[in-house]
């Protein structure tokens, strides 16, 4: 059956609330992050960090390198470019999946800010996720452009209009947020390819300059690969770049239908 | 999610057994037996509130009219075939150990003919039986 409950090593224990620091700038935000070691084999925790903002950025992301420089070094995450471009710092912030770069202290909800990894995928270090399925996935839907026609000596040309079509797709950084966001991909993610890597298959199936759509489409017509997708929208709800994956996949599905009725 | 070690290549592993190149039927007909199912179950409320109360031999005046027993036995049809495919979904979604996926496929596949069998012949026989 789908897993409802956390696995026994899984299960979140109590954690170390780090001392405040001695002489601050501004008011303190409080910070609940959560800690796995692989090297200790314990369950993983929530540690309770307190960041002075008077000398802090103001995105999560800032205050999260904060505490890995002034408060504790062992701290883990994954962040490159600060803004929103890389998608290296997705992670579960006050809830929701988001970027942390891109996530101000402020927009957090009252009380302490809660950090998890994404969740429903396999943790290397704290709030660092196992993304290689997913890469793998991204990888099986073969995004690159593929043609027969002999290589035209300039460019392949497109029309503005269809230019036009690949907005609200190309801006996808490949995240994680959305996949991870979602039930379906949750119990059947071995499976179900998931928002973001059907959003990047719907990207090359709508690209005029593509001659492989009839052999995309075969493959991704499959009741595992795309029709897990029940418009459950939590993707489009979460996704930190403010694209509609959930439409993406509703595309797909019209364009399965079309070519057979 | 398995955690176990493979030595399997992670594309390998997502691609599997390939593509299933189905489900698109699926998804076509539970839609259209879903606007089928709008019309015809309308009409089936209006046949509940009209033989409610009745005696027998009103009720079943009003159940053996031919337009009547005609649209009973569509409602049958495609309120069956939406919930097959209905729960097929959820099966898939929930179950997922492959003895206990064939078992629940199977059992609702039979479930809804049985079904599909008793409330048919239960329209037939008011509308022909003596």
């Amino acid at each position: 059956m789908a897993q409802f409950s956390l696995p026994q090593n899984s299960k979140i224990t109590a954690g170390k609330t780090w001392d405040k620091p001695a002489a601050a700038h501004g008011e303190l935000a409080e910070f609940k992050v959560y800690r796995w070691d692989p090297d200790t084999g314990a369950n993983p925790r929530v540690d309770t960090y307190y960041v002075d903002r008077g000398d802090c950025g103001p995105m999560v992301l800032d205050a999260l390198i904060w505490i890995k420089n002034k408060v504790d070094p062992t701290l883990t995450f994954r962040r490159s470019c600060r803004e929103g471009i890389c998608g290296s710092c997705a992670m579960n912030i006050d809830g929701g999946n988001t970027l942390a770069c891109t996530k101000g202290i402020d927009e957090c909800g009252s009380g302490a800010v809660k950090i998890y990894p994404l969740p429903h995928m396999p943790v290397i270090k704290d709030l660092v996720p196992d993304l290689t399925r997913f890469y793998a996935q991204h990888a099986s839907v073969e995004p690159w452009l593929k043609t027969e026609t002999a290589q035209p000596e300039k460019e392949w040309r497109q029309s503005r209009e269809d230019r036009e079509k690949l907005d609200g797709l190309y801006e996808c950084i490949l995240c994680a947020c959305c996949s991870t966001a979602c039930p379906s991909y949750w119990w059947n993610g071995d499976k179900f390819l998931g928002p973001a890597v059907l959003l990047q298959a719907y990207r090359w199936l709508i690209d005029s300059r593509d001659e492989a759509t009839g052999e995309r489409l075969d493959e991704l017509e499959d009741p595992f690969r795309l029709y897990r997708c029940h418009t459950i929208m939590n993707c489009a709800n979460t996704c930190p770049k403010g694209l509609n994956p959930a439409k993406a996949i509703a595309e797909i599905k019209k364009m399965m239908v079309e070519r057979r009725v | 999610m398995s955690l176990k070690p493979s030595m399997r290549t992670p594309l390998s592993r997502v691609r599997g057994l390939g593509s299933a190149h189905a489900g698109t039927d699926h998804f076509w007909v539970q839609r259209l037996t879903a606007l089928s199912n709008a019309p015809l179950i309308v009409i089936f409320v209006g046949v509940v509130i009209a033989t409610a109360g009745q005696d027998f031999a009103t009720a079943r005046a009003i159940v053996s009219h031919p337009a009547i027993a005609i649209c009973l036995l569509l409602l049958i049809v495609s309120v069956c075939v939406h919930m097959r495919l209905g729960l097929q979904i959820v099966i898939e979604d929930y179950v997922h150990g492959q003895a206990a996926k064939f078992a629940a496929t199977i059992a609702n596949l039979f479930f809804v003919f049985a079904v599909g069998a008793a409330l048919g012949f239960a329209v037939l026989k008011i509308s022909f039986g003596a």
